[in-house]
């Protein structure tokens, strides 16, 4: 990821000097701005929490599917066992896993909602992951909720194998039958989204809203330089060139995120 | 066309070659007669030995074998009166995708695969049946065909994967992938894929999302390529094949999970060298399941159909 290299940087506790433009901050001011660099606008990885915080209304968010667990399906080794894996993302994110799903409130409206959490193994989609997306589509279909989801994944979980391909189509399946209801889906894409996430549920949604200069797209950057041999155009994959494309409804700034949202909520709603 | 060999089969190259070179000969004495049955019957025992012992990379090679029939040939040899398709109606029509209205036996069918060449020239042509977003829209378009005049979707698998490029990307691969797995969730008609070759990843996942699906003996399916997983997780390529195992994606493996419905079996020396039988049981597999499939009514159909794919994953549930 290219994010290890724009990384800010903490020469004291008071200060941090932002990777991409080299400024230095006041780290509370950045960390006011969500972790908006006010000089660049580069926008850096927010947790699970401080996206809640960042977009709902408070102490409105209640998590649900706790009780699910990652197993190790196909016993996968490799320099690192997939249940070592787990236990240390577990142990620094703080996470069960790769997404964060509940109900919660925002702008008063209730809605069914997921996290993902990019430090968690990429925000891969394994087993627990689909079920839990799978789960959030049957409980909005039930509550007739609207659903928002603020994606940041690499894609499959390749330790989980074919079980890890197949929550594409689990989740899919759910997501159509919830589209019948006529209920509003809006997915908030963040850096990065790609591969398998994109190319099932996180895709359909009714409507997508990306976060500036946020990576986007099937295959990873690196992938189709090696593929096609041939340097990637300025700007390829960015949330700005998914807009201009056509894939991507509106690009909009963590400063105007709750705002948009609760807006078009409004609309889908009340139409 | 000249045969090529993997490189497990060096004895069997061997022996081929000897019985060709002697049922080449301008006079073929008793003595040769007898020479040639008893190699025919050495190869016959170490086509049994090989092909009985494959390591899961050894599958992945056979399913990349050049010479392994493709989805046209199996078009060819279980359908009649084939009328191909052409075109997403948006963009153009991808080479790396066939389909079209196809007979199996009486019954009228659409057919959509990943087509690879058969040769170099050919491969560049279709891209090594790798697709673009104009593939899966032209999938789509024929389901939608298949649904509004009723007639059963069987596809083929067989992609090393969806193909990443600029145009690719510019164009929303992953939006068209997407697409085709929700029409593929409640598409009211029987719906039956095979995997006959390479099952890579999402890209071929685009067409499987069915009410069975199968898997040729030597086909695999992989959430990723055994290389691209070494890459990742071993730090090098040349540990495909440790990552092959680790994954679980030859046909067998994927059985005995419970992610596929049944496999095709091929002779001993792959569907490369005996294509005719692993036809004949192809069609066999679909007219089966195609006269179960047809008993159902729309409702139970796409039903059994989404709780089939509702159940796919493995956790546990408790504090
Ligand atoms: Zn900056």
């Amino acid at each position: 990821m290219k994010e290890e290299k724009k990384g800010f940087s903490v020469p004291d506790g008071l200060f941090i000097r932002c990777g991409v433009c080299k400024t230095i901050l006041f780290r509370k001011e950045f960390e006011k701005n969500f972790k908006v660099c006010p000089h660049c606008g580069f926008h850096y990885r927010l947790s699970v929490k401080e996206r809640i915080d960042l977009l709902l209304d408070n102490n409105s968010f209640q998590e649900k599917f706790t009780e699910l667990r990652t197993a190790d399906p196909l016993s996968f080794r490799c320099l690192k066992n997939y249940s070592e894996l787990v236990e240390k993302s577990e142990q620094k994110t703080g996470l069960r896993e790769a997404v964060v799903t509940g109900e919660g409130k925002l702008g008063g409206i209730s809605l069914a909602l997921a996290f993902f959490d990019f430090g968690f193994i990429g925000g891969s989609m394994g087993s627990v992951v689909g079920e839990k997306i799978t789960r959030l589509f049957e409980l909005a279909e039930a509550s007739k909720k609207p659903i928002l989801m603020v994606i940041a994944s690499g894609g499959a979980r390749m330790q989980e194998g074919m079980f890890s391909l197949f929550q594409m189509a689990k989740t899919v399946t759910a997501l159509k039958k919830y589209q019948r209801r006529n209920l509003p889906y809006v997915a908030l894409f963040t850096n990065p989204t790609t591969g398998g996430v994109t190319a099932s549920f996180a895709s359909l949604a009714d409507i997508i809203l990306a976060e500036p200069q946020a990576l986007i797209g099937f295959a990873g950057p690196k992938v189709i330089e090696q593929t096609t041999g041939s340097r990637l155009p300025k700007g390829f994959q960015t949330a700005e060139f998914l807009m201009k494309h056509g894939f991507v409804d509106l690009v909009v700034p963590r400063s105007e995120q709750r705002d948009t949202l609760i807006k078009l909520f409004d609309y889908l709603i009340g139409g | 066309m000249r045969k090529i060999y993997l490189s497990f089969e060096s004895k069997i190259k061997k022996i081929e070659e000897e019985i060709s070179s002697l049922a080449g000969k301008s006079k073929i004495t008793p003595e040769d007669e007898k020479k040639i049955l008893i190699l025919k019957n050495n190869l016959q025992a170490e086509l049994k030995k090989v092909y009985s012992n494959l390591s899961p990379f050894q599958r992945v090679e056979i399913a990349r074998h050049p010479q392994r029939p493709k989805t046209i040939d199996f078009i060819q040899a279980i359908f009649s009166d084939f009328v191909e398709l052409h075109g997403d109606r948006l963009f153009g029509d991808d080479p790396a995708v066939i389909g079209g209205l196809a007979t199996l036996e009486k019954l009228k069918v659409m057919v959509i695969g990943h087509l690879k060449g058969k040769d170099t020239r050919e491969n560049i042509e279709r891209n090594f049946g790798m697709p673009h977003p104009e593939g899966y829209r032209k999938a789509q378009r024929l389901m939608k065909l298949a649904a509004r005049f009723n007639l059963p979707l069987i596809t083929f698998l067989d992609t090393p994967g969806a193909y990443p490029g600029v145009g690719a990307e510019e164009r929303g691969q992953a939006w068209a992938i997407a697409e085709c797995l929700a029409l593929m969730s409640d598409l009211p008609v029987p719906t039956i894929s095979i995997g006959i070759g390479e099952g890579g990843s999402g890209g071929a996942l685009a067409f499987s999302l069915t009410d069975r699906l199968y898997l040729l003996e030597n086909a695999y399916y992989s959430v990723i390529t055994p290389e691209g997983c070494a890459v990742i997780l071993w730090k090098e390529k040349s540990k495909a094949p440790l990552a092959a195992e680790a994954l679980k994606l030859t046909s067998y493996d994927l059985l005995e999970l419970g992610l596929i419905d049944g496999i095709i079996s091929e002779p001993p020396g792959g569907a490369h060298r005996f294509p005719e039988p692993v036809y004949e049981k192809t069609k066999e597999v679909l007219l089966s399941s195609l006269n179960e499939l047809l008993k159902l009514d729309r409702e139970t159909l796409i039903t059994k159909r989404q709780e089939k794919w509702r159940q796919m994953g493995v956790f546990t549930e408790g504090d």
